[in-house]
């Protein structure tokens, strides 16, 4: 899969089988084929042998609950490291802005002060070197409530009480012009109104609200309707952060030769058509960067009982 | 676990890759062809689904307008807002206004606002902008412009809104820069109900002046200039109430105006002036249930 194709994928499209795949990649699927009976034996070794570790989702739980309190005790005890909420703040003194945030503000308002620009660029260039949308899985307040619920969701799943029903991924897409039009036409941030990212982070600073019945809403609707729906299929703030990252060097990387394709990444994944290249014959080379959907979240690097997918940084892990 | 896996495998191994493994090509081959009308549909639902969870988001996110649009009075907005439709577009929500106030006068709006969910305002009435900060911290702390010193030409500036000049700040009369680095008013103040004003009546006030369970605080130069105290720790013992003109933190922007009334009597009544900047310290000290001088919000300055 190109890199232009991983874009595609990001915006909605289904993922492609690869049409070119290299020599070696070749010999790995066919040798997968033909010793079967080794296969399996050499997968029951790896699955008898399996480590189960939570190491990089309690890495990442301890920096998104870290990054949300820093606010918090900035405004409470009055510390000052990190003012303000998610959507814009100062870390001791320097401007720091949410990209969706500040784009739909630069949409709905049409002028741009220089603080606005500062913080703005910032964050971007921050993003762009540490993965884009690793701003989900590693700062978003929503998020770690949305994986707590999602799984009470698989736990009812299991029971057959209720069942996911997928929305098209592309809906996100259409959501971000939608949002992008509205800020535009009407002048308002509408999308600021709903988002639960925004409302989680200012009442996590500032106190409860209201507008917290509107975030235990959607966590309801994910539970008992579609898993993860939110993160999934609507919030425009994911695509954003997703575009920046898209040239990150900071990835999760697949090696063919380890994987065993049983699927249990793409089980655990939010995105799972990033890892689409795990399924037996899709991959095209030997190793293969994910795509920039992927919110570098660690779940498929935990759980793989092979290692086969790792964190990567592009250039310095040849470096090191 | 592992067998539902194994099954999901194959159908997706036959479904996309070109050489799937001998065995399950006839299945594959079967099912493919079984399913296409089924998955036909279930694309279609999928499709209808997914524009319902449009329509349906997008929904509740107008829905946001309906207080904006229907809003019979404008907030009092912290000092140097825009004016209120760009106020809503520029703000990006934050809150950093609400946290460098001294006096925590500025509150963010709840979702109950639509569109203006997260967007700070002051509620005169239990905690005015009283300028402690002496430097208007909530406009150096705004990170969009939506609260600015000076006004980008190209953004609506409504007539009455503009200071004549830089209001002095009483607290600040001795210092070299005696100014608030201010241009536009917030509001104005006005005597909304004459007839309760205790000056208007010729009467006194002694004691706390919101009672004692109010939790306001403002600041008593006289005291402390750099801590705001709370109301209700600084008693008042005065022979005619003019709390509003003593306490208003600007200079010439309120006074007592004294006439003598027909029976040779003196009359008193507040009178607000031009340089009013609206902060509602009136307000917020006026000690009759409900005040006698309320800021009109957001309304410019008429002669």
């Amino acid at each position: 899969m190109s890199h232009f194709e991983r874009i595609r994928v990001m915006f909605g499209a289904a993922p492609q089988k690869p049409t070119r795949v290299t020599p070696e990649a070749k010999q790995v699927h066919s040798l997968k084929r033909m010793t079967k009976a080794d296969f399996e034996a050499i997968k029951q070794h790896a699955r008898d042998h399996e480590l189960v570790t939570h190491k990089w989702r309690n890495r990442r739980w301890a920096v998104l609950i870290f990054a949300n309190l820093l606010f918090t005790f900035s405004f409470w005890l009055d510390i000052q490291i990190l003012e303000g909420a998610l959507t814009a703040s100062r870390f001791v003194g320097f401007h720091l802005i949410d990209l969706n945030s500040a784009l739909q503000v630069m949409l709905a308002h049409k002028h741009i002060i220089v603080n606005l620009f500062i913080g703005t660029a910032t964050i971007f260039v921050l993003w762009a070197l540490l993965g884009g949308r690793s701003f989900c899985s590693w700062v978003c307040p929503y998020h770690l409530l949305a994986e707590w619920f999602e799984w009470l969701h698989l736990k009812l799943v299991s029971k057959k009480l209720v069942s996911d029903h997928e929305f098209h991924r592309g809906t996100r897409t259409v959501f971000w012009v939608i949002f992008a039009l509205l800020a535009v036409l009407s002048g308002y941030t509408v999308f600021e109104t709903i988002s639960p990212t925004g409302i989680l982070s200012r009442a996590l600073i500032y106190g409860p609200s209201l507008a917290l019945g509107w975030v235990l809403l959607l966590l309801l609707f994910e539970v008992v309707y579609s898993r993860r729906a939110w993160c999934r299929y609507v919030c425009p703030i994911g695509l954003t952060y997703g575009i920046v990252g898209a040239v990150s060097p900071v990835r999760v990387e697949y090696r063919l030769d380890k994987c065993f394709h049983e699927g249990d990444c793409r089980k655990v994944c939010l995105v799972p058509h990033v890892l689409d290249v795990v399924i037996k014959g899709r991959a095209a080379d030997m190793t293969t960067p994910i795509g920039p959907d992927c919110t570098r979240c660690g779940l498929c690097v935990d759980v793989c009982p092979s290692g086969a997918l790792v964190f990567d940084v592009k250039g310095l892990s040849k470096l090191l | 676990m592992n067998d539902q896996e194994t099954s999901e495998q194959k159908t997706d191994a036959a479904a996309a890759a070109p050489t799937p493994s001998a065995e399950n090509r006839p299945a594959a081959a079967a099912s493919g062809r079984a399913k296409a009308p089924v998955r036909k549909q279930a694309n279609r639902r999928k499709f209808i689904r997914s524009s319902f969870l449009i329509g349906g988001v997008l929904g509740l996110a107008m829905l946001g307008y309906l207080p904006v649009a229907s809003a019979r009075k404008q907030r009092l907005r912290p000092p140097g807002a825009l004016e209120e439709r760009d106020f809503l577009s520029s703000c990006i929500k934050c809150g950093q206004c609400v946290q460098v106030c001294p006096v925590a006068a500025i509150k963010l709006d709840d979702i109950d606002q639509g569109f203006g969910v997260g967007v700070p305002y002051i509620d005169a009435r239990e905690q005015a902008c009283d300028f402690s900060c002496d430097a208007v911290q909530c406009i150096l702390a705004c990170p969009t412009g939506s609260l600015t010193y000076t006004k980008p030409p190209s953004l609506e500036a409504r007539a009455g809104m503009a200071l004549a000049h830089a209001p002095v700040l009483k607290a600040k009369e001795d210092d070299p820069e005696p100014t608030l680095n201010l241009s536009e008013r917030i509001g104005v103040a006005r005597l909304a109900h004459p007839e309760s004003c205790l000056a208007v009546q010729g009467k006194g006030f002694s004691g706390q002046a919101r009672g004692a369970e109010f939790g306001g605080h403002l600041r008593y130069v006289a005291v402390d200039r750099w801590q705001p105290v709370p109301v209700r720790d600084h008693p008042y013992e005065r022979d005619l109430c003019d709390l509003c003109v003593t306490e208003c933190p600007i200079k010439d922007a309120i006074r007592m105006q004294e006439s003598i009334a027909a029976d040779g009597s003196k009359q008193y009544r507040p009178e607000v002036l031009e340089q009013c900047v609206g902060c509602g310290v009136c307000e917020m000290i006026c000690p009759v249930e409900p005040a006698a001088i309320v800021v009109d919000q957001r309304q410019p300055w008429s002669a």
